[in-house]
């Protein structure tokens, strides 16, 4: 559990537009990393990089090599399917499937992955994600109703139960508060405070007091201009990076001047 | 040029909005649409049942002790029925998996520069008129499947649709319901796939990409996104389906060579559907026979307004898991 993820000169192209260039990173296991920027540069795609899920946009491709603890997940023979059981997912939107009830909707991965359990096994594996996420407590009594039927705070920490329920190594959340309210949105950075005991967490995000509040380290990235690639900037420690940047775009951009 | 322009109207009240006009008329328009049609089949309705009056029952509302065909209107009409019933639900069956399959292929599997034209040919098929598919499957597929009819009499003849009906022996032209059966299975197999890609296409990305990030493999991700999100979709592409087999005339009826009701589907001379029984009938019937055949038209909008019915109530239990709240 809790893998390091390390990219050496990775490139995301969208057919033959270069949408991010050259990233190398390096990010600890057990940390929680924050990626920020203008709209536009790259975050989403270079983080959906990370687990493959750019491969589901007809033309994306990958040049460079994605280390996962030793392992290259662009080694040739790879299976993207299995980087993706290793590294879940969280979308902008909520997303529960709306035709499962809030227990199936935690239990999803494991029936994915053929896991026979009897039910108290079930039962635990399903109380122990939700209490993970900070959600058993609301939902105990509503189990079997639609996993849709919760607010949307609720709904996203579902997500959230149903990633840590196959016990991922990486956790990959992409702007995860930007369609919440501001409590929701609270409860979801508490929520992320704890999965880094277990967990290697990377967030997107456009909130920079969110970043500055949940992360470690911090990652700028930014475009020259339009049709340009998107690039890293500066990645260091997340209190560099607000009070004491090296580098002018990240000093005008966490100062609000442009973005 | 500043003083002389003025500001922009504002709405005055709280209960008169912009556009409530254009809201008013058009809702009147969908309720007169809504109850034209209502109105319509109504007539329908009441038009089938008076002429039908006859048949029913005859010592009643004719001047005869029974219909023409048979001692009973109910011996004339349920083989017709059973028939009927019997093509159009083969027919189904056959299309349905098909349909499901080409439709999942366009939408999630084939690259799009092959999905496209599939689609075009696809839709293209829908067009083509149901006396080219009666012709075609009389003269060209009929013939074709003789020795498969034969070879499924002899290997698997122990299952009675497949055994000989009694007096007769296996086709030697074809001309069977199961092979209206299959005419009939490629006549709707263009709507059903049409409308089961554009269901499916319809599944939200964002639910699409939570079954991948969970690592579900592309079949997995379809049983676990696709297919549930399609299901209430997916029966009334059937439904739809279905209601053109029943109600389809030229083809069954250049197709099939009928007769009594039977089992076998392999057999000539045997089975009949209700609309090729009205079609090859109408032109010389009068009086009690005519009576006849727009009774047994009534039967047929019945079981279609029922399959309707079914299909609507299939739709409804799984509302709440359906992803529309
Ligand atoms: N599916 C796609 N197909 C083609 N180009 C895309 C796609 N998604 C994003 N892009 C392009 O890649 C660049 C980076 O986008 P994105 O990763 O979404 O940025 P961010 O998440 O930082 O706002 C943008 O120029 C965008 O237009
Ligand atoms: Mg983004």
């Amino acid at each position: 559990m809790s893998k390091s993820i390390t990219a050496e000169d990775l490139n995301v192209y969208y057919g033959d537009f270069r949408a991010v260039a050259d990233v190398n990173i390096e990010i600890a296991p057990r940390s929680v990393t924050a990626f920020i920027g203008p709209s536009g540069c790259g975050k989403t795609t270079f983080l959906r990089s990370l687990n493959r899920m750019h491969e589901e946009v007809p033309g994306a491709r990958v040049k460079g090599d994605l280390y996962l603890d030793d392992d290259n997940i662009y080694a040739p023979g790879v299976d993207p399917v299995t980087v993706r059981s290793m590294v879940g997912m969280v979308f902008q939107r909520p997303n529960p499937f709306p035709t499962m009830s809030v227990r199936e909707n935690v239990l999803a991965g494991h029936k994915l992955n053929g896991t026979r359990m009897s039910k108290s096994e079930a039962d635990d594996i399903v109380e122990k994600a939700l209490r993970g996420a900070n959600l058993f407590n609301e939902v105990k009594d509503r189990m079997d109703r639609p996993g849709s039927g919760l607010s949307g705070g609720q709904q996203q920490r579902l997500c959230i139960a149903r990633t840590v329920a196959v016990e991922p190594d990486v956790i990959l959340m992409d702007e995860p508060c930007s369609a919440l309210d501001p409590i929701s949105t609270l409860a979801i950075e508490d929520l992320i405070a704890d999965l880094k005991e277990d967990y290697t967490v990377v967030i997107v995000t456009h909130n920079m007091q969110q970043a500055a509040r949940v992360s470690e380290k911090t990652a700028f990235f930014n475009i020259a201009g339009v049709g340009e690639p998107g690039k890293m900037v500066e990645y260091d420690q997340t209190s560099v990076i607000f009070n004491n940047p090296s580098n002018e775009q990240t000093e005008r951009y966490v100062a609000g001047k442009f973005g | 040029m500043n003083s002389t322009r003025t500001a922009p109207e504002r709405p005055r009240g709280l209960t008169v909005k912009n556009g409530a006009a254009g809201d008013k008329v058009f809702s009147g328009l969908t309720l007169a649409a809504g109850v034209t049609i209502l109105v319509v089949l109504a007539f329908v309705a009441i038009f089938l049942t008076i002429e039908s009056l006859p048949a029913l029952s005859p010592s009643l509302f004719s001047d005869q002790d029974s219909i023409d065909s048979a001692d009973s209107f109910w011996d004339y009409v349920w083989p017709l029925m059973a028939g009927t019933v019997m093509a159009s639900a083969i027919a189904i069956l056959l299309a349905t998996p098909v349909a499901i399959g080409i439709g999942l292929y366009i939408s999630h599997y084939a690259p799009r520069r092959i999905a496209t034209p599939v689609g075009y040919v696809i839709d293209l098929l829908a067009a083509i008129p149901s006396v080219v598919y009666g012709a075609w499957g009389m003269t060209f597929l009929a013939p074709l499947l003789v020795p498969i009819y034969q070879w499924l009499n002899t290997y698997l003849g122990w299952i009675p649709l497949f055994a000989e009906a009694e007096g007769a022996s296996v086709t030697s032209t074809g001309r069977t319901l199961l092979t209206a059966s299959i005419v009939l299975a490629v006549m709707v197999l263009p709507i059903a796939t049409s409308l089961c890609r554009e269901i499916f296409l319809q599944t939200p990305k964002l639910h699409q990409e939570a079954a991948q990030a969970l690592g579900a493999t592309r079949w997995e991700m379809i049983k676990m996104t696709v297919f549930p999100f399609a299901r209430a979709g997916i029966v009334s592409a059937v439904m739809l389906a279905l209601g053109r087999a029943l109600g389809e005339t030229m083809a069954v009826t250049m197709v099939l060579s009928p007769g009594v009701f039977s089992l076998s589907l392999i057999t000539s001379g045997r089975n009949g559907t209700i609309p090729a029984e009205i079609a090859l009938n109408f032109p010389e019937a009068f009086g009690m026979r005519q009576a006849e055949l727009i009774a047994a038209g009534l039967m047929l909008f019945i079981i279609t307004l029922l399959v309707n019915m079914t299909a609507r109530w299939i739709v409804s239990r799984h509302k709440e898991f359906s992803g529309a709240n």
